[in-house]
C-alpha cells in the first residue's frame, strides 16, 4: 500500500520526536503530496511551535486558515444567531466554516436533488467548510454504535448511518475538508479498555471502506478527509490508532473522544500529546470538543492546530459576555487594576459573578461575566471596555441586560457577534505571542484568570 | 347626551413646532397623498410604514440592518419600556434613541392599548388606568401626565396622548364614554407635555365605528393644537365594512396638512386601500411577528416556509426582492435553517421588513407619478388575481374614493 500520504523521516539532528511543540531552527514549507486532483492544500510552519498557516484551500484554492486557529462554527451553515451582513461585522472571522453532519443527513434527499453542494446551498458558495460528523453542542447518548453503524443525533432524533451512507451523504455535501466516520462512543467514563479498543478497530475499518469509496468518487475529489484518531483513556489504543491512522493517504488528522469532562486533565494532556507525537508534522491536526482559553493553549503546546468555536455560542446562549484578556502588554492607560488581582477580589465583577450566578449556571467559566445579573442593570459601560466589536462600540451592558431580561432576540445577536470577535482575536494573540515568543507571558494570564476571573471587569462606569 | 369639552386655554399655545407633514403630491382621483414628515431625526418620505421595536429593538434586527433596509421611523412601545427597564433608565442611556443606537426617527404610543389588551387587571377611571405590573410590584395607575412624563424621558421624536382604549367590537355607553374620556384626557397631555419642541404631540380619535361619536370626536379633537392625528380603536375584531368607513370619516373630516396615522394597520392589502382613503403612516406587529413563525410576505400573499412543499424549492422567497434575504438564499434553505438556527427568523425578519418597506415606496411613488390608479389595479391583481379578485370590502372602498378594480 502507497505510503505517499505518511510522514517524512526524521531528518539528521532531529531528536526523533515528531509533533509535539518545540523550537525548529529554520523555517520549514511542507507539501501535502497530492494524490488527487483538486487537493491543492499546503501546510506551511514558520518555526515557532507549530505557528503556520494552511493555504490552497476551497474549490478556487483561495482560502488559507492562520495557524493555531479555531474554525467558524455554524448550526445549518449560518453562524448562530447571524445573518451575512450581520456575521460580516466580525472581524478576524475564521477561513474555514465549520457545519456539523446531522443537519445536513437530514436533508441529504434536498442536496441530492440540488447537485451544486452544501456550501452553495447554504448561501457561502466561496467558503471553504469543514463537516464533522457530529455537533459539538449537542449530546451524543452513549451505545448507539454498532461495528457496521453510527448513531447521529438531529433535530429529528436518532439517524443510523453505514459507511457507505455515510459517503453517499458526503458525495452531496461536497465539503472541503470532512471527519471520516468513526466510533467515538468512549466519552461517558464507563468505557474500560475493551470499549477504546472497538472504538479504534471500528474507525480503523470505516477509515478504510471510506477512502476506497473516496478513490470512486468523482464528487470527492477535492476533498480532504480527516482521520478520526480514537481510543478512548487507553494509551496503549490511542498509539495504536494514532499510527494506524498515519499509515493510511488521509489529509489531516482529527483528535477524537476528548469531549466532556470524564477524562481526567493529566490523562486527557498526555494522552493528547502522545497522539500528536506520531503524526506526521505535515499535516492539520483538530481536535473536538475544547474550546476553553486555557485548554486551547495546553493543546497548543502539544501539538494541535485548529479548534472549533462552539465554546463562545455556549457562553452566548447562557446570557454571557467573554472579558477575558490576552493582551500581555495592556498600555498603561487600559490597565484598570494592577495585576495583583487576589488583593482586588472584592473589586472583581466577574469573582462575585461566579458566586452569584455560578449557582444558576454551572456551566458558567471565569473568562465571562453573565449579564442577566441585576448589577448590569445600569452599567453604562460596553461589555468589555477597548473591544471594538459591533456590539460594545454601539451598545452598553444596560441594554444588553434589559435585552435578556425582556427575552429580546437581539441578546444573542449582539453577545454572539462580541463572543465570536473576542475568541477569534484570543487566536490571533496566541499566533502572536508564538511569533514574538511570548507564549509563556500569554499562557501565565490565562491561567491566572482561570484561576479567579478577568482582572478587567471590574471597572464601572 | 354629554356634550364634548371645548379647549382649555392651554390648547393653542403661541409658538408651536413647525408643521410635520409637507405634501408633494395628491392623486387626482383618491385621496391619496405623497409627501415628508419632517422631524427632529431627519425626513420620512410618506406615506410610510413603520415596524414596531416593542421593547427597543426591531426584534432580531440591528439598528444598522433596519436603517439598511431605509427604515426612518419605527416604533417602541411605552408600556413595556416604561416597566421594564423604566424611563429613568433609558433616560439616562440619552433616551430611546442612545439605548437601542437608532439615529433616525422613533414614534412611542402611550401604553393605553397594552395595558387594556395585555392584563388581567387594569381599571380605568376618568385619573388614569391603575393597572397590576405583570412582573410584581404594587399597583401603578397610567395617567395622562404619566404617560407625558414617561414619554418625554424616552424621547422619541414623535408621542402619543393617553387614550381610553375599548375594544372596537364595543357598543353603548362604554364607548361613549372612553371617546369623551379621551378628549379630556387629549388636553391633560397636552398640558403636561414638558419637551413640546422636541416631540410632536399626536391626539388618537376614538368612538369606534359608530358614525356618530366619531364625528363628535373628530370636531373636539381637531379643535386641539397638535402636531397630527391618529385614527385609533379600530383594527381590532371589528368588520372590515364598518372599519374601512370609520377611516374614510376620520380623513374627511381631519385637517388635509396634518399627518393621519392609522394605528395597527400592516396587511398589504390594507395598506393600499387606506392610502387611498387619505391616510399618511401606519404601523402593525404583523410583518415582524409573522416572520418570527416562518411566514415570509410576497406580492401574491405569503409563504409557510415551515411548510414541507418547500423543502426542495430552489427559488428564492420573490426573485424581484432585492432584499439580502433573497439575494442568498432559498426557500429551501430557509425552510432547512428554521429547524435550528434563530439566523433564520432574522433572515425572514429582514425580508418582510423589505417588503414593507418596497411596498410603500411603490406606493408612493405612484402617488408622484400620477399612477396610484393603476398601482392599485396591478397591485390588486397580483395579490388576488388566481383567488377570485379582492374582498367585497376593499372594493366598495376603493370605489368610494373613484377607484374602481377590473
Amino acid at each position: 500500500m502507497a505510503t505517499a500520504g505518511g510522514a517524512r523521516p526524521p531528518a539528521p539532528g532531529d531528536d526523533g520526536r515528531r509533533g509535539a511543540a518545540r523550537v525548529a531552527r529554520v523555517p520549514r514549507l511542507l507539501r501535502v503530496p497530492v494524490r488527487r486532483r483538486g487537493a491543492r492544500m499546503r501546510l506551511k510552519l514558520l518555526g515557532a511551535g507549530r505557528l503556520g498557516s494552511l493555504a490552497g484551500l476551497g474549490r478556487g484554492g483561495a482560502g488559507a486558515l492562520a495557524l493555531p486557529g479555531c474554525l467558524l462554527y455554524t448550526r445549518a451553515g449560518a453562524a448562530p444567531h447571524l445573518t451575512h451582513d450581520t456575521l460580516r461585522e466580525v472581524r478576524g472571522v475564521p477561513g474555514v466554516a465549520h457545519v456539523a453532519l446531522p443537519a445536513l443527513a437530514e436533508i441529504h434527499d434536498v442536496l441530492e436533488e440540488y447537485k451544486e453542494g452544501a456550501a452553495k446551498f447554504m448561501g457561502m458558495p466561496d467558503a471553504v467548510l469543514y463537516c464533522s460528523l457530529h455537533d459539538p453542542v449537542t449530546p451524543c447518548p452513549s451505545g448507539y454504535n454498532t461495528n457496521k453503524m453510527v448513531s447521529l443525533w438531529g433535530s429529528s432524533g436518532r439517524m443510523e448511518i453505514t459507511a457507505s451512507k455515510f459517503m453517499d451523504i458526503q458525495r452531496a455535501i461536497q465539503p472541503d475538508w470532512f471527519q471520516c466516520i468513526s466510533d467515538g462512543d468512549t466519552i461517558s467514563g464507563e468505557a474500560g479498555r475493551k470499549r477504546a479498543q472497538k472504538s479504534v478497530d471500528r474507525s480503523l475499518s470505516f477509515l478504510d471502506i471510506c477512502l476506497q469509496l473516496q478513490e470512486e468518487s468523482p464528487e470527492l475529489q477535492g476533498s480532504v478527509m480527516f482521520g478520526a484518531i480514537e481510543g478512548g483513556d487507553i494509551l496503549e489504543e490511542r498509539l495504536r490508532s494514532a499510527r494506524e491512522t498515519a499509515k493510511r493517504p488521509v489529509g489531516g488528522f482529527l483528535l477524537d473522544g476528548f469531549q466532556g469532562s470524564a477524562m481526567a486533565k493529566e490523562t486527557k494532556l498526555k494522552l493528547i500529546a502522545s497522539v500528536t507525537a506520531e503524526l506526521p508534522e505535515d499535516k492539520p491536526r483538530i481536535i473536538h470538543g475544547v474550546g476553553k482559553p486555557d485548554e486551547v493553549l495546553e493543546c497548543i503546546e502539544r501539538g494541535v492546530d485548529i479548534f472549533e468555536s462552539f465554546f463562545p455560542f455556549q457562553v452566548t446562549e447562557r446570557g454571557c459576555a467573554l472579558v477575558f484578556s490576552y493582551d500581555c502588554h495592556p498600555a498603561p492607560e487600559a490597565t484598570v487594576l494592577p495585576q495583583n488581582g487576589i488583593q482586588d477580589l472584592e473589586k472583581n465583577g466577574a469573582q462575585e459573578d461566579q458566586e452569584e450566578v455560578s449557582k444558576a449556571d454551572p456551566e458558567m467559566t471565569p473568562f465571562e461575566i453573565s449579564l442577566k445579573d441585576k448589577k448590569y442593570h445600569d452599567d453604562f459601560g460596553p461589555l468589555l471596555e477597548g473591544c471594538s466589536c459591533y456590539c460594545c462600540q454601539r451598545h452598553t451592558r444596560a441594554y444588553v441586560h434589559h435585552l435578556l431580561v425582556t427575552n429580546e432576540l437581539l441578546a444573542g445577536v449582539l453577545l454572539m457577534m462580541h463572543n465570536f470577535q473576542h475568541y477569534f482575536g484570543f487566536f490571533s494573540a496566541v499566533r502572536d505571542a508564538l511569533r514574538d515568543s511570548k507564549l509563556d507571558q500569554l499562557k501565565e494570564l490565562i491561567f491566572r484568570q482561570a484561576l479567579q476571573g478577568p482582572a478587567s471587569t471590574a471597572l464601572r462606569h | 347626551p354629554r356634550s364634548v369639552p371645548s379647549p382649555g386655554p392651554m390648547a393653542a399655545p403661541a409658538a408651536g413646532p413647525p408643521p410635520v407633514l409637507r405634501i408633494v403630491a395628491e392623486c387626482g382621483r383618491s385621496r391619496a397623498r405623497a409627501g415628508e414628515l419632517r422631524l427632529p431625526h431627519g425626513t420620512v418620505p410618506c406615506p410610510v410604514f413603520m415596524p414596531v421595536g416593542t421593547r427597543g429593538t426591531a426584534k432580531g434586527l440591528t439598528a444598522a440592518q433596519l436603517a439598511a433596509l431605509g427604515c426612518r421611523i419605527c416604533l417602541g412601545n411605552t408600556f413595556h419600556l416604561g416597566t421594564r427597564p423604566g424611563p429613568e433608565l433609558v433616560r439616562r442611556s440619552g433616551g430611546l434613541h442612545g439605548f437601542m443606537d437608532w439615529p433616525h426617527n422613533l414614534l412611542t404610543d402611550s401604553g393605553g392599548f397594552q395595558m387594556v389588551s395585555l392584563l388581567e387587571l387594569s381599571e380605568v377611571s376618568e385619573e388614569g388606568v391603575l393597572f397590576q405590573p405583570p412582573h410584581g410590584g404594587d399597583p401603578v395607575l397610567l395617567s395622562p401626565e404619566r404617560a407625558m412624563e414617561i414619554q418625554n424621558a424616552l424621547g422619541a421624536d414623535i408621542v402619543m396622548q393617553l387614550d381610553d382604549v375599548v375594544s372596537s367590537t364595543t357598543t353603548g355607553p362604554r364607548l361613549e364614554e372612553a371617546m369623551l374620556r379621551s378628549v379630556r384626557w387629549l388636553d391633560r397631555c397636552v398640558a403636561a407635555h414638558a419637551r413640546p419642541q422636541q416631540q410632536r404631540l399626536f391626539a388618537i380619535v376614538q368612538g369606534g365605528t359608530e358614525p356618530e361619536l366619531r364625528l363628535r370626536c373628530l370636531r373636539a379633537m381637531t379643535q386641539r393644537a397638535v402636531s397630527g392625528f391618529a385614527i385609533g380603536g379600530l383594527s381590532g375584531g371589528e368588520a372590515k365594512a364598518r372599519f374601512w368607513r370609520a377611516v374614510k370619516l376620520c380623513t374627511e373630516h381631519l385637517p388635509r396638512d396634518k399627518p393621519r396615522y392609522l394605528m395597527g394597520v400592516g396587511y398589504a392589502t390594507d395598506l393600499v386601500v387606506c392610502v387611498a382613503l387619505g391616510c399618511d403612516m401606519f404601523d402593525c406587529v404583523f410583518p415582524t411577528r409573522t416572520a418570527r413563525f416562518g411566514s415570509a410576505l410576497v406580492p401574491w400573499g405569503s409563504l409557510q416556509l415551515k411548510n414541507q412543499k418547500f423543502a426542495k424549492d430552489f427559488r428564492p422567497i420573490d426573485a424581484d426582492c432585492g432584499c439580502p434575504t433573497c439575494q442568498r438564499h432559498s426557500r429551501a434553505y430557509l425552510h432547512a435553517l428554521l429547524r435550528c438556527n434563530t439566523a433564520a427568523l432574522h433572515l425572514l425578519t429582514l425580508h418582510n421588513v423589505a417588503y414593507q418597506m418596497k411596498l410603500m415606496g411603490s406606493i408612493r411613488d405612484s402617488i408622484l407619478r400620477q399612477r396610484f390608479p393603476e398601482f392599485v389595479r396591478e397591485f390588486m391583481a397580483a395579490m388576488y388575481g388566481g383567488r377570485g379578485g379582492p374582498p367585497a370590502w376593499a372594493r366598495e372602498a376603493l370605489e368610494s374614493v373613484g377607484i374602481t378594480l377590473g
